[in-house]
Order: structure tokens, then sequence, then C-alpha cells
């Protein structure tokens, strides 16, 4: 199969089955999408696909043909960073970090289609990315940071 | 408390080191052996100091604690950062391997910063009064006339300055302060103590380039996954190894040597599935259908469990304090108030599972693990691979998460086995599955507590047992009742003025591997505690706050070991962290003040409190919660008084106490691990959920520095959570929870 990853083409003709979670982690050295249940339960795993935020451990290979995928590693441009990021660093949300590239991945691709959440809709488009630490007042702070204009992408 | 810092760049015996002048300060406090090893060495010594400064005035701070979310890699080198007066941006931060030349690395215990802010801040003000110094000399006036300001020097008469890289050289040719001559800088003039200085690693957090221990590659590597008898002690049967070796990708299966008591932190057996990458790994495994035996511990089945506890409730006490006369004081009261309190087995779900890498060079092994003590690795590993600890090298990756899981590592020794079978690097993978099944569980426990009141209304006798299995058993498997550090752990510093007092143990032993979990004991004996104070003001028709305040009665300190009681104080002294009936009030009224507890609530909602110390650090905690007519919870807020001295890091404290109050929600709300016929029944995040974005209250932090000595900030945050809601809900609905989990208890 052929697709995209952060703009680069690459193909693959091993085994369609298995998660792209793997191919990312073990196969390209990808290891900014993180492995934390394997099933489709916490979320730290959470790439898009064609701009959608899915659970990379519960995507076949066979479904990313001809697909663009976008990791953390791809979220920004360079030094410049996508708004996200930014408020995560201003607001000081990581702990220990694990769970930061997917719950970024994830709220990224809430905003990209819903630019105003409320409180409420940032909670049920969340709640599927777990995050043992605790950090989620600062995530729902963030979130909000940029949604309001008050951050903007650039650097940190 | 013994301080010694030395130059050692002055004995020459850095050269041949790879350390290329500049000054180098050792300050040991842990290891009695590291300065006779610096004095020992030749041309072998490795950068065993905690502090350098290169010829071109970088700063070098090697920090020997890990990082697992909870900031000591940013707040140990605050601390010497502030001191030297070192810029920010000139600090090369070196994460240190395992070595007991740095002291103590176990990253547990809430003693980081505790633990190492003497000694940090001797280190940076040392090295800055030696630059200072070096100044004076050669701008030819007194040390008094010059003053070290965000990395240079300054002459104050004239208000020259030069970098701080113009005086290194000189700077190691001097001798090192003794400390009574060492000056620290006020508090008004520091720059990063008591200041929120971002994490070190932001950057690498939000753009996924942080390396975890499931993160670490090298060339050439095997990814392994293994199967491990699902109970204690099991063995292993069979397994179908032409099946797994027919996936492709499978390059080996291999048996890992049979698990033996004590229970250590060794490895559990099983069998091992080595591939090429880590889906194919799984596949194989899967493939193995490896088969095991139960062995004795297959009886074990927690409902039943339960009941053996109770039992040793009923049973024989094994008292470890005792003050007046509390079954006089019970039999004659006027009303006796007694309750029992459950709480189940509980498991960290660090959200990074274990994972450690192994890898031979030279005959000697590399390893990269998401471990929170590298030398506990290095005595843990040795043995498995017939190597001397300290032909382990081992560097702590960042850790995804620990809460108490990663200082145990079994895994560790699990790839150390597998690298050295292989003659490759290999990644021990464990998933979620894994760490679910093969855990090292908090403890189960039963407690009951009796409280004598007299005709006034006053509490008189205050009587509390508590039974349950161990941590220390999987050291020395005759443990059969709690040890008192364990009791230490919330029990034995109980801060009533109550004239009588009694605490005593029931036996029990473990048939699962127990273990620490962020803060322990304190979970169990803190609930029990913070539940009861709540049933003693009901029944005497009080505020829990004013309840508190009339057990808790004068402003003191107090002394367990004049109850009789063995009180380790987190291994602190009672000198340097007294227990202060005054600090559990401080932040009790705080509390109070920002919830306004103790105001009217709307119908189907109500504020609990609950107060605490523990990790030498004071924490009250208010929790509002709202049960609608179908018995649905939701916690809303919760506010948080915190006293741990001085915070170092004062947002990374607040960042730990909302942390914390997650961690006790979600304790409070789904923690049970169970077992029938000895194994786990949970695997993964839906059978023990945690809580999620949308169950989770806005936290509100105070902080209350009323010393200028830290505390523990990592655990002290939790224990007071669970009670603070369940007597929320008490308030709410009348409904009185003393068994943890509250799960489906409102709608049943
Ligand atoms: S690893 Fe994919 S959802 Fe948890
Ligand atoms: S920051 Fe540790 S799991 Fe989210």
């Amino acid at each position: 199969m052929d697709f995209k990853i952060n703009g680069r083409a690459v193909s693959y003709d091993g085994d369609g089955e298995m998660p792209l979670l793997w191919y990312l982690r073990d196969l390209e050295g990808m290891t900014g999408t993180k492995f934390g249940c394997g099933a489709g339960l916490c979320g730290a795993c959470t790439v898009h696909v064609d701009g959608m935020a899915v659970r990379s451990c519960q995507t076949w290979m066979d479904d990313v043909d001809g697909t663009e995928v976008t990791t953390i590693e791809g979220l920004g441009n360079g030094e410049t960073l996508h708004a996200l990021q930014v408020a995560w660093a201003e607001n000081d949300v990581p702990q220990c970090g694990y769970c930061q590239s997917g719950q970024i991945m994830q709220a990224a691709s809430l905003l990209a289609e819903n630019p105003n959440p409320t409180d409420e809709e940032i909670d049920v488009a969340m709640s599927g990315n777990i995050c043992r630490c605790g950090t989620y007042q600062r995530i729902k702070k963030s979130i909000r940071d940029v949604a309001s204009g008050k951050v903007k992408g650039g650097t940190i | 408390m013994s301080l010694h810092i030395e130059n050692v760049s002055r004995r020459g015996i850095l050269k041949g080191a790879g350390i290329v002048g500049g000054l180098v300060l050792t300050a040991p406090l842990m290891s009695k052996g590291l300065l006779a090893e610096i004095k020992k060495a030749s041309g072998m010594l490795e950068a065993t100091n905690y502090l350098s400064i290169s010829e071109d005035g970088t700063v070098n701070i090697y920090i020997h604690r890990v990082e697992m979310g909870q900031g000591s890699r940013t707040g140990l080198p605050q601390i010497i950062a502030d001191e030297l007066e070192a810029d920010w941006s000139r600090i090369n931060f070196v994460a240190a391997f395992g070595d007991q030349k740095f002291g103590d690395q176990n990253t547990d215990g809430s003693t980081s910063i505790r633990k190492f802010y003497d000694t940090f801040r001797h280190a940076g003000a040392a090295a800055r009064m030696m630059l200072e110094q070096a100044a004076a000399k050669k701008w030819d006036v007194d040390a008094s006339q010059v003053e070290a300001r965000e990395h240079r020097i300054v002459n104050k008469a004239t208000g020259d300055s030069a970098d701080f890289s113009e005086f290194v050289t000189a700077a190691a040719e001097l001798p090192v302060p003794a400390v009574d001559k060492v000056t620290f800088k006020s508090k008004d003039q520091h720059r990063f103590i008591g200041k929120p200085v971002r994490n070190i690693y932001m950057k690498d957090f939000v753009t996924g380039s942080s390396q975890f221990g499931q993160d670490v590659r090298r060339e050439g590597m095997l990814y392994a996954v293994a199967m491990r008898p699902p109970v204690l002690g099991g063995k292993l049967k069979g397994y179908n190894k032409e099946a797994a070796m027919a996936v492709s990708g499978v390059v080996d299966v291999v048996e890992l040597p049979a698990f033996e008591k004590p229970i250590m932190f060794k490895p559990l057996g099983g069998v091992a599935v080595l591939a090429t990458n880590t889906y194919a790994a799984k596949k194989g495994l899967e493939a193995l259908a490896a088969e095991f035996e139960a062995g004795d511990n297959g009886g074990y089945d927690t409902a039943a469990y339960e009941q053996t506890l109770w039992q040793s409730i009923e049973g024989e006490d094994v008292n470890f304090l005792k003050r007046g006369d509390v079954d006089g004081a019970l039999s004659s009261a006027a009303k006796v108030v007694e309750a029992d309190y459950f709480v189940p087995h509980l498991h960290h779900a660090p959200m990074e599972p274990p994972a450690a890498t192994a890898e031979w060079r030279d005959g000697k092994l590399m390893m990269w693990v998401c471990c929170q003590d590298p030398q506990s690795v290095q005595q843990t590993v040795a043995p498995y691979v017939g190597l001397k600890p300290e032909d382990v090298h081992v560097e702590a990756t960042l850790l995804g998460g620990a809460f108490g899981r990663k200082s145990k590592p079994d895994f560790a020794a699990e790839a150390a086995i597998l690298a050295k079978h292989a003659g490759k690097p290999v990644k021990m993978v464990w998933t979620r599955e894994d760490d679910m099944q093969h855990s090292y569980y908090h403890t189960i426990s039963a407690q009951r507590v009796k409280a004598a009141i007299d005709a006034d209304g006053k509490v008189t006798a205050y009587k509390h047992k508590s039974a349950f299995p161990s941590i220390f058993e999987i050291f020395n498997p005759a443990t059969e009742h709690p040890v008192p550090l364990e009791m230490g752990l919330g029990l034995l510093d109980i801060p009533f003025e109550t004239a009588n007092m009694q605490i005593d143990a029931g036996r029990a032993r473990g048939h699962v591997r127990i273990g620490w979990m962020r803060s322990v004991t304190n979970i169990q004996h803190a609930f029990a505690v913070g539940s009861f104070v709540d049933e003693l003001a009901e029944a005497t028709g009080k505020r829990t706050d004013a309840m508190w305040m009339e057990l808790i009665g004068s402003d003191r300190t107090l002394d367990p070991a004049k109850d009789g009681a063995d009180y380790f104080n987190y291994g602190e002294s009672l000198e340097r962290h007294p227990l202060e009936t005054a600090r559990l009030k401080g932040v009790l009224k705080k509390v109070v003040e920002m919830s306004g507890y103790g105001k009217k609530m709307p119908k189907g909602h109500g504020l609990g409190l609950s107060v605490h110390r523990s990790f030498v650090t004071y924490v009250a905690t208010v929790v509002e919660v709202a049960v609608d007519g179908d018995g649905n919870l939701s916690v809303p807020r919760a506010w948080v008084a915190a006293d741990c001295g001085l915070a170092v890091n004062p947002d990374r404290v607040k960042s730990q106490m909302e942390g914390a109050v997650v961690f006790g929600t979600s304790i409070a709300l789904h923690g049970e691990i169970t077992a029938k016929d000895g194994i786990i029944e949970q695997t993964n995040f839906d059978g023990y959920p945690v809580c999620r974005m949308n169950e989770c209250p806005h936290v509100e932090v105070a902080i209350l520095e009323t010393t200028g000595v830290p505390g523990g900030v990592g655990e002290p945050g939790v224990p007071p959570v669970a009670p603070a809601i369940t007597n929320a809900i008490f308030a709410a609905t009348g409904n009185r929870i003393r068994r943890l989990p509250i799960g489906h208890q409102l709608s049943a």
C-alpha cells in the first residue's frame, strides 16, 4: 500500500493487519506516537488519517492505503509549532508527558472540526484520551486558549 | 546531616576521565563511599559529581533522580542554578546513569527535593563563592567587593563585569569553602527557587521527541513480549514453539528462568517471543499458546479473602501504639461509635507500560530502562546475567508515569536475560495486559475503628485496627503482619489529643505481589481516619472541620515514640521535620476558607473534607460532589491547601496536587483489582477504569509555605481525596460509603 506520513510518500507490502501504531513505531522509528493500551481504550496512539483523529493501534495498514497520515512529529512546521503545542507549553500541561502526543492530536482534530467548542464538547471529544497523571484541567484550558485566539502557533 | 563538598578538579584526578578543565564539585550526601572512591581513583573517574563548570562557562548539572511527571529533573537544577547565579540557557542538563557514586537514586517516597535540597544548594553556592574569589583575586579586590549575577561576576565598586568562563580555570585551583562558611542567597534574591520554571523537557513532550523506555531503539534490535504464569509462583507447562516460529518476523522463542521465592524484584518466569517488531512478537505469542500450572496461589479469590481479613480483625491484635486505657474508656463511654472500612487491591497503571532494552557491549551490559532507581536495576539484573552490578550500565529514560510500579525492575531482568541469549539488543515490551496482570499491587485491607464519646460529646478514646498483607512479605516470606513503617503511614501519626488511643494490626498473608503505590498504605489509612472523623462529627452534631480541630487539639509537636510506637517519619528526623499540629490546622483552615465549606449546597450536592500529613507535607482537601436521583455521581470541583514547606517549583507542586486529586478520584470511583483462582481479573482500562476528563473535578490549589525546609510533593496530595469524596456523598445524600470503590453503590 502507498500512503503519506507527514507529507512523505511511503509504501508498505507487509502484513495488512499490522496496526499502524507498530508500523510507525517499529518500522518507521517514529516513536512520538505512543503505545498505551493497544485496545482503543486510552488514546495515547492518536494520529490523523486524512485529518481525522484515529487510534493507530486500531487502524490496520490495509486501511491507510491512499491516505495522508499525520503524527505528532508532523503537526507543527519545523520550529513553528501548532498553536496547541504552544498552549501546552504555556500552561505547563505535561507531567510525565507520555499521553500528550495523543492528547494534542485529538485536540487538533477537535479544533479543526469545531473551532470554538463548548466545555462539554471538549469533554466529549477528549474523554477517549486518558492522562494517568491527571493533567486534564490544563489540557482543557489550553484548548480554550487556542479556540479563543489567545494563543497562536509559533516557537516555544 | 553530613555534608561535604570537595573540589576534585584540584586533585588532578579528572584528567584521564575525559573531563577537560573546569571546576568540578562533588557533594555526596547519601553515599559515604564516594569521597573514598574519588580519592583512590586515578585515571578512571567518571563524572561523579552533581555539578561541573566547563571552561566555556557551561554549567553541567548531573541529575541523579529520574523524571516521571513529578518535575524533579527541573526542580533539582533550579536549586543549583539559583545559588550559582547561573543563566538557565547555559545549563547542560545531564540525566545521570545508575551509580552508587551519586548517592541514593531511588526516585520514590517523594524524596528527590526534600533529601537533596541542601546538597544541591551547597554545591551551587560553593561554586559561586569560588568563582567570586577567583574574580576578586584577578581584579585585586576584596571578595566582598564582587558578586555573581546571571552568569557574570560583577565588581560592585566599578560596575565592571565578566563572564563566569573567565574565572573557571582559576576557581578550579581554589579550595572549596568550608560548609559553615558557605553563604546562601536570601529568599528575595532567588531567581529560580520558588519560581514556576518550565519543565526542561517541554519541547520534546509537545513534539513527540522525548524518549521513554518504550521508545528506545538500537541497531539490530529485537522486540520481545512474554507470557508469564498468570498465578504468582505458577509453572510453565507447555507451548507450541513451531506455531510461533511460523509467524513471519518471529526470530526465537526463549524460556525465562523459573521464579522462586522470595519475590523481591525477580522476574516471574514464563516464555518470551523475540521478533523483528512488536506486532510480530505479539502474534507469535498468541500462536505459542503457552500453558501454565497454577501452583500454591491458585486458590486466591479476593472476595473470599475479604472474609479472611475480617477474621483477622476479630482475631489477635498486634499492638503498635498504646496511650492510656482505651478499652476502659470504651466500656464506660456514654456512646461508642464504630465503623468498618474496606479498600481493595489497586494498581498503578502508569500510562507507559514497563519496558527495558538491553545490549551487550565488550562483555558488559548497557541498559535503557524506564526505572525509578537505576541502581536497583543494576542489583536486580546482575545475577541473572553473571555480571557484577557495576558492569550493568543503566540509563534511566523518561518514565511515562510510574507511581511506584517502576521501582520494581523485574522487567529489566527479562530484557537482560533475552539480550544475553540472543546476542543482540533486545527491547522487552510489556503490554497493558502484562502491566495489569503482573503488577506489585497495592495491598487489600480491612479496618475497624472505634471511639468512645462521653456525656458531653467529647471523644475520650480512639481505637484503630488495620489488617492487610504487608509489602515486606516480598522481601521476607516469613512476614505475617504489617510492619511499623506501613502502620506509620497514617496511623501511628494520627494527630488526636485524645487521652486514650490504641493502634493495632491484624495478621495477613499475601497471594499476589504486594508493592507500594503512590502514597502507599496512607491510601487506606487516610480513607478510614478521614471517614471516621466525619462519622464522629455526625454522631456529635458538629461540623467536620470543627470535629477535626477538636480532635487535633492544641498546637504542639507529636512524638509517637512516647506512646511506644516505632515511627519512621518518612526517613526524616523529628527535629528537621516535626509533626506539627499547627500546620495541619493551618491547611484545614485554608481549605475551608477557599471552598466555603459549611455553606448551604443545592439539593443533591455536598462538600466533603479531609486532611492528612504524609511524606512530611500537610494537605487538606475539600471536594464537591453531585448525585442525581438515579445515583449518578459527578465530582465537579475540588480545593487543595498544601503546606509542603519550601516549594522549589510552585507550579510543579500545584500540578502534583491537581494530579493527585485525579489519582485519588480514580481510586475512590473505580479502583479495584480482583483475583479469582489466583488470576487477576482485570486486563486493560475497560476492566480497570481510571478517571477521564469528563469525570474529573476542576482543582484549585493553595500552597502554604510555613517553613523553609522542603517536604514531599509527589504523593501527599493523594490520601485525603477518597475520604473527602465519600464524605461529600454523605453530605449530599446521607449515604455512608465505607468500602472502595464507590462503583455502583449509589445506584444499588
Ligand atoms: S494505544 Fe491505542 S488507544 Fe491506547
Ligand atoms: S502527562 Fe502523564 S499520562 Fe498524561
